[in-house]
């Protein structure tokens, strides 16, 4: 004979009912729903959350590692070659790459963040911005001027656990 | 009716006034449990708000979604037997129009006074099953057939034990009419003292339960769910149905929650009453005219409380496997009522 499932019922029905009373009672009381009213008030994400993808131009090299590992192909760069001064005096001048362009279609990308990962440079960052719906779909492609921006919202990268190996060399 | 305006009224008039009183009965009810309880009361229970964007905390949601619903194409199903799919909606809120005829709202505000009201009934509120298979029958949709199948059982399976729960209340106040059931109620004592009446769930507590758990069977509210089983069904014999004919559904299955609980106040809680010695009345012909606007309110208050803990089992409750909702019907629901039944005759002949 099994037990009966009486008692699990009743306290199946205390769940809801403590759950509609927690909801209920005022925010100053500690109640409250779980969720955010959007529009009113802005819910704040995760520091890691996946929002927006930011790029710090000067990190960047063109080495279109991003470009090709980019599942959706939501990535365009175009660049060319100029030359700079040697590092030491009396040295050849350098061969630089100069980003003409730099544009992520958000219209395409699906937020795998392998290019974050990919990136060898530090050049591209996630932000949890998530506020840039736009009515017109082709304004979702975001330019370098714009990736640039977003570096702003970029939070500091936090602090290496206890113990953690430092990034040898430099 | 005509008493409670203490002026004769042409029969035409008349007939005018119960269908509209018939309409807000069943409207009002439908509108404020969907409001209430689907969606306010399920929000809270999900700790979230649910709507609250139209009119004051969404008090006005429900006026969209139904003019939301009005827009909406009217689709039949090419190979579906259009003239039943059109009519199935209508039958089942007919059945809840009908059921609601009988229900005593004060000693004078009634649709109708009649003798084997009991028994109407209960034969009216099958008539829902038929509009429900009728919808599955006709759609040409296996999802559609599965739910209308599933439906049809459950439905005549917890039609029996709530016959056999009312039958218990029948007996204590001899007789199936169901002004008599509510002035017998509170116009009776217990062992003499008069201050409560003498509501029959004291008494038919276990017929209550019975009835209570049949109507949520009979409402396919959650527990007992499996004709519309989303998961498995789509939306069972609701699948193919869309714009107004689905909002028929919808209204009729709130609606019919709100005609239950009506009955079910009727039957266990006193009804309209309030206990006859509080104001020194006697029996219903000394009862004040005031009640028949207070009684309405009496019932709207008990059947809102109903309606509530029916919503409150469905919003707690994981659904049940059909072999289990059959098991529980034909085993444990109906023993227990003719047990009840047995038992309730003993006493009655006993004392």
């Amino acid at each position: 004979m099994p037990k009966p499932q009486v008692p699990g019922l009743v306290k199946g029905l205390g769940v809801t009912l403590g759950t509609m009373l927690q909801t209920i009672k005022p925010k100053k009381l500690g109640g409250g729903a779980a969720t955010v009213q959007y529009p009113h008030e802005k819910e704040t994400p995760p520091i890691r959350a996946r929002g927006v993808i930011a790029l710090r131009e000067d990190n960047c090299t063109s080495c279109m590692l991003c470009v090709r590992s980019c599942p959706d192909w939501c990535i365009y760069i175009e660049a060319h070659k100029e030359l700079a001064p040697p590092r030491r005096a009396g040295g050849a001048p350098r061969k630089v790459n100069k980003i003409d362009r730099f544009d992520i279609d958000y219209a395409l990308c699906m937020y795998c963040g392998i290019c974050v990962e990919v990136c060898p440079f530090d050049a591209i960052f996630w932000s949890p911005e998530y506020e840039y719906s736009e009515p017109k779909i082709a304004d979702l492609l975001h330019d370098r001027t714009k990736l640039g921006e977003w570096m702003e919202t970029v939070p500091e990268a936090p602090a290496l656990e206890v113990g953690a190996e430092k990034k040898k060399g430099k | 009716m005509t008493a409670l305006l203490a002026v004769d009224l042409p029969y035409w008039a008349q007939s005018l006034l119960r269908v509209l009183g018939g309409t807000v009965a069943v409207l009002l009810p439908a509108g404020t449990i969907v409001y209430l309880f689907l969606f306010k009361m399920m929000s809270f229970m999900q700790s979230r708000l649910g709507p609250m964007e139209a009119g004051p905390y969404g008090s006005m949601q429900l006026f969209a979604e139904v003019g939301k619903w009005l827009q909406k194409e009217d689709i039949a199903p090419e190979r579906a037997d259009i003239r039943v799919f059109r009519a199935a909606p209508l039958v089942v809120l007919m059945s809840t129009f009908l059921l609601v005829a009988v229900v005593p709202f004060g000693p004078d505000a009634y649709f109708t006074d009649f003798e084997a009201g009991v028994f109407y009934m209960l034969a009216v509120s099958s008539i829902s099953t038929l509009g429900i298979l009728m919808a599955g029958w006709s759609s040409a949709n296996k999802y559609s057939l599965l739910g209308g199948l599933r439906a049809a059982g459950q439905l005549i399976a917890y039609e029996l034990p709530m016959v056999l729960a009312v039958i218990g209340v029948v007996i204590q106040a001899g007789s199936m009419n169901l002004q008599t059931i509510v002035i017998k109620q509170n116009s009776d004592s217990i062992f003499g003292w008069d201050g409560l009446g003498y509501p029959y769930i004291l008494t038919q507590f276990v017929a209550f339960l019975v009835f209570m758990i049949a109507v949520q069977a009979e409402l396919t509210q959650t527990p007992f769910d499996m004709p519309i089983a989303e998961s498995e069904l789509v939306s069972g014999y609701m699948t193919e149905y869309s714009g107004f004919r689905f909002l028929i559904f919808f209204i009729a299955e709130f609606a019919t929650a709100g005609v239950f609980a009506f009955i079910a106040s009727v039957l266990f809680l006193g009804g309209w009453g309030v206990p006859f010695a509080w104001f020194g009345w006697d029996d219903i012909n000394s009862v004040d005219n005031w009640m028949n606007f207070g009684g309405p309110l009496i019932m709207f208050t008990k059947m809102m409380v109903l309606t509530g803990i029916i919503m409150w089992v469905r919003f707690s409750y994981p659904r049940f496997r059909e072999d289990q909702l059959q098991r529980f019907a034909w085993k444990v629901l109906i023993p227990v009522s003719l047990v009840n039944i047995m038992i309730t005759a003993i006493f009655k002949v006993a004392f």
